[in-house]
Order: C-alpha cells, then structure tokens, then sequence
C-alpha cells in the first residue's frame, strides 16, 4: 500500500466515524426531543411491555398460569430480545424514509462530506438505546414477576455479551440492506421492514419452537441469522431451559456462534455491495430527493 | 372574448349561487368527495393493500403457532384470526382517521378543508366511511386466508345479531376515531407517536387474540370503552362453539353498549370537533408544522 493509498483509507475511516457519531446524536435528538423524559421513557417502556404482555395472557389462559414449564421463558426471551430487531433494522433504515420524506434533507447529506453508510448506521443507535431499555426492563419483569429462571451467577455472561454483540452488528447489516433497498423505493417503503421483521418473527422460532412450523416452513428459519442468534441468548441466559428443545440441540454453542458469525459476515458483505449498487441506482433514477406525500 | 375555462369543463364561477349545493346536500356531496380517494386510492395504489394483508397475517400466524405450541383449542386459533382481521380496523382509525387531521396539517390541506365551505365533520364522515369499505376488504381477506391455511371452523349462531354487532361497533369505533381526530387537531409531531403507542396496548386491553374475559371483570368493563372490545367479544360468541362460555357479557347487553357508545362517540365528535377547531384557529395550529 502506498503512502497516499495509507492516508486515503485512513480519511475514510475518520470520515466514516465522524458520520457515525453526528447520526446517533442526530438520531437519539430526533427521537427523543418531542416529549419531557419521563413521557419518552413510558412511551419507550409501555409498547413493548404490552406486546409482551399479551403473549404472557396467552400463555396463561391455556396453561393455567404454568409459568415453570420450559417453554414459557423460550418464548418469553425470545420475544424480548426480539425487540432488537424491530429496533436495530428499522431503525437503520427508516433513516432514509425520515431524511427523504419527512425531514427532505437526504439530498443534503448527499452533497455533505460525510459517508452514507456509517450515517445510516449511526441513525439506528437511538433505536437500539431505546431498544435495549424495552428489552432490559422486559427480561427484569419477567425474572422479577413471572419467575423466569435467569440466574445471574449461573449465567454464561462472555457468551451472552459476544452474542449480543454479533447479534446486533448482524441486524445494523440488515437495516442497512433494507435502507439500501428503500433508497430505490418511493411509495411505502416503510412496509418494507415492518414486513420482514413480521416474516422473521415468524419464521425465526422466535416465540415458539421451529418445530411447530409445517416442516416445509421450517428451512426458512435454518437460514435466518436470529434463529440461532436468539438461541445462543437463551442458552446463555437459561443454558438446560433452553437446550431442553428439540430444534437446535444438535449444534453446540460454539457451532452456533461459528454459524452466526459466517451469517453476519455474508450479510455484511451483502449489504456493502447492495448499497453500492442500490446507490448508484438511486442516483441514475433520481429518487434521492423524491417525496412521495404519502 | 374566449372564454378562459376549457371546453367541457364546468365553471364553477359562471354557476349561479342558488344552483349551489348547500345544507345536508353539500354535507352529502362533502362525505361522497372524500370517501372517494379512499376507495379508489387502493385500487391505485397495490402495495398498500398487499402491505395491509401481509403484516396482519404475519402476527396471526405467529400467534396461531404459539397456540398451537401451548396446545390451546381449536377456537383459540379462530379467535386470532379474527383479532387479526379487527387490527386492521384498529390500524384504520389510529392512522387514518385520528392522526388523519395531523398528515393534512403536514401536507397543507387541513387550512383548504377550513376555508372551504363545507363542515369539518361531513369530511372526517367521509374519511371513516371510505376507510371503513377500504378495511373492511382486507379485513375479509384476512379471515378467508387465516380459515383456509389454519381450518378455522365456524358455527354461526346468529347472522343478524352478527350484523348488527359489526355495523355497531364500527360506528362506534370509526364515531370514536372522528372524536379522537378533533383531539390531534392541536399535536404536531407528538401525533405519530401517539397513534404508534395505542397500538399494542390496545391490542392487548381489547383482547385482540384472547377472551376479554380472562381479564379480571373490572379490567374487562374498562376496556370495554374501545369499540372493538365489545364487538370482538360478542362476534367470537356468534361464531365460535366455545365463544358463549368465554363471552365477558351476554351478546345482547353487549349489544346495548355499542348502542350508546355510538350515540357518545358520535355526539362527542360533533361538539369536540367544533370546540377544538376554535381552539386550533385561536392558537394558530391549523398551518403550524413543527417537525
């Protein structure tokens, strides 16, 4: 590498960092700045809790209230860890919807000196802070009031922090895939990531074992990152709890964390040539600057 | 001289004012001119329709294997599926009827509704009637897919009752989006947030994919101020075998209720809407645009 090829790929990473930082403070005043503290932290705490809550009354009326039974902390982590990915994917990628409908400042940040790309990832980091506050306060509520077996010394915490970790640079990678997608997309491009974190959901064994799936659905699942990201949680919060199910016992944890972090990689360099290409189209048809009123 | 308006086209100016439509015909047109962009707009538009069946059937899935995990009974699943069907009335009222008012103030339309001559409230009429024909649509699509992939069995006991329970919860509910609405007259960019924080809550506090009756009783009669609680409670009785011994009330007292919820919602969006678009013009929120 040469000397002004050094200094080149060093001014793109400052650059890069530099947008990364002002977009999650961008981010975090965008989503926070319209209430007093206290209404944001209802506001950020009560919608997660109630889509938790109703699974917690499903599964009480059907089970009698059996919240010992293995099956009711896989669905209940499940679905609070799950909020990550509501919060991180579409956090990223609703950043171009906000910028170019809303704000109508896309085509500005266009002709600034930053990078797209960390600006985007920058934008989900409010998402996830509140994100991980919904999912904190949920698995808390859950240990505390509904006896979900998470025992702070027994729990692998290196597994759990790595995890987690790979797990949400996994789900920015996908928001930027989608952000990629929606740059190219003008009319409801919002359903765009509400739509794929329904079908993930779905098809992730995110609240019910893979194995309730009709067996022709359940492949779906094997190729989604979640799934055995959202295992690997479980097994590290309730190792025996978690593994007491069919679906995935076969992989050990260190099977999980290889095949989690080859997904990662392969969605990461997806997303980099997607949103290269995906850029590039949206400069040729002119909708980086589109409003589509809707 | 030529005339300045194109051949064909009526002149709207040249009409004498007697010709004009005004009282309950104008309020009659009003309602039809805005009923209209709903009905056709998803003709037009096919994504949004595909969205809107799409994301609802995703969550009914979901929730059907959760209950099938848990080894629930056949009717739970029934009753998910039409909870599903009913979000999509819900989703209606809270972005298209309530926060409605705050997107025209975005968009500037709301100031034109002002000034012209016709009542805020034949428009917001329109707006309900036209979204609950462009709803009602997908929320039938919703029920034959989730019965065809889930077998979901249907024993009707009642189809006038079922009737009269649907027509009167909408009422009510569309009655109470009307009322809402006047309340977002005077939010700025609170409004989305609003509209997105009743979502799940109300999902749960209705009981949109289990029996209102699993809650404790006082809970129940709470949310029974949500048109859809009652209504969801009393069309699960009509159509499900096991729906009568998990009814919160008997469908006929329930039927009572949507009566009056109707008759307050509606009276309640009258006298709302009047007073607070006083309140929006005296405070200058009618063309404010806080982003």
């Amino acid at each position: 590498m040469t000397a002004l090829q050094h200094i080149s790929t060093n001014r793109r990473w400052v650059e890069g960092w530099r947008s990364f930082k002002m977009a999650a403070w961008l981010g975090w005043q965008i989503e926070s700045n319209w209430a007093d503290p206290l209404l944001f932290f209802i506001y950020s705490v009560v919608k997660p809790l109630a889509s938790t809550a109703i699974l917690v009354v499903m599964y009480g009326i059907i089970t009698n209230s059996n919240f010992s039974d293995p099956l009711f902390p896989y669905i209940y982590l499940g679905n609070a860890f799950y909020m990550y990915v509501g919060a991180v994917m579409g956090g990223v990628s609703w950043a171009v919807i906000d910028d170019r409908e809303h704000y109508k400042t896309l085509k500005y940040l266009y002709v600034a000196p930053i990078r797209i790309p960390a600006y985007l990832l920058g934008r989900g980091v409010a998402r996830f802070l509140t994100g991980s506050l919904s999912v904190l306060i949920t698995v808390l509520a859950g240990v505390l009031f509904l006896k979900i077996p998470i025992n702070p010394l027994q729990a692998n915490w290196p597994l759990f922090l790595l995890s987690l970790l790979i797990g949400v640079v996994m789900l920015a990678m996908m928001g930027l895939l989608l952000g990629s997608v929606t740059l190219l997309l003008v009319h409801h491009s919002w359903g765009i990531a509400e739509g794929l974190a329904g079908a993930l959901y779905l098809f992730s064994g995110a609240i019910f074992p893979l194995d309730v799936l009709p067996a022709w659905l359940r492949p779906v699942g094997f190729l989604m990152p979640i799934t055995y990201w959202l295992e690997l949680l479980r097994r590290s919060l309730v190792g025996d709890i978690a593994q007491a199910f069919p679906t995935l016992v076969g992989f050990s944890n260190l099977e999980l964390l290889a095949i989690l972090i080859g997904l990662t990689l392969i969605f990461g360099c997806i997303s980099v040539f997607v949103f290269r290409w995906c850029d590039h189209q949206a400069r040729e048809r002119g909708t980086i600057d589109m409003t589509s009123h809707y | 001289m030529n005339s300045p308006v194109p051949r064909g086209q009526i002149n709207v100016l040249a009409e004498p004012v007697s010709n004009k439509a005004t009282g309950w015909r104008l309020f009659v047109k009003t309602v039809i001119a805005r009923a209209y962009p709903r009905i056709i707009g998803q003709q037009r538009e096919k994504s949004w329709m595909f969205f809107d069946i799409f994301l609802p059937m995703m969550a009914v899935s979901a929730y059907v294997f959760v209950y099938r995990a848990i080894g629930a009974p056949e009717d739970y699943v029934g009753f998910v599926v039409m909870g599903g069907a009913m979000t999509a009335f819900w989703l209606n009222v809270l972005w298209g009827m309530s926060s409605q008012l705050y997107w025209e103030k975005e968009n500037g339309n709301l100031a034109l509704y002002i000034i012209a001559p016709n009542q805020l409230m034949a428009i917001l009429l329109g707006m309900a009637l036209g979204g609950m024909v462009a709803t009602a649509l997908r929320a039938v699509v919703i029920i034959l897919l989730g019965t065809l992939l889930f077998n979901v069995q249907f024993v009707v006991i009642s189809f006038f009752q079922l009737l009269a329970v649907f027509l009167l919860a909408m009422v009510a509910l569309y009655g109470m989006g009307m009322m809402t609405s006047s309340l977002f007259l005077l939010l700025s960019r609170e409004a989305w947030h609003i509209s997105s924080l009743a979502q799940e809550p109300i999902y749960l506090a209705s009981g949109f994919y289990f029996p209102i009756k699993s809650f404790p009783y006082w809970v129940a009669a709470t949310a029974s101020i949500i048109p859809l609680t009652l209504g969801l409670d009393a069309m699960r009785q009509l159509v499900f075998p096991t729906g009568a011994t998990l009814g919160f009330l008997s469908v006929g007292i329930e039927i009572g209720i949507l009566l009056v919820l109707c008759v307050v919602f509606l009276t309640g969006a009258r006298v709302l809407l009047a007073h607070m678009e006083k309140l929006a013009i005296r405070e200058g929120r009618l063309t404010e645009s806080r982003r």
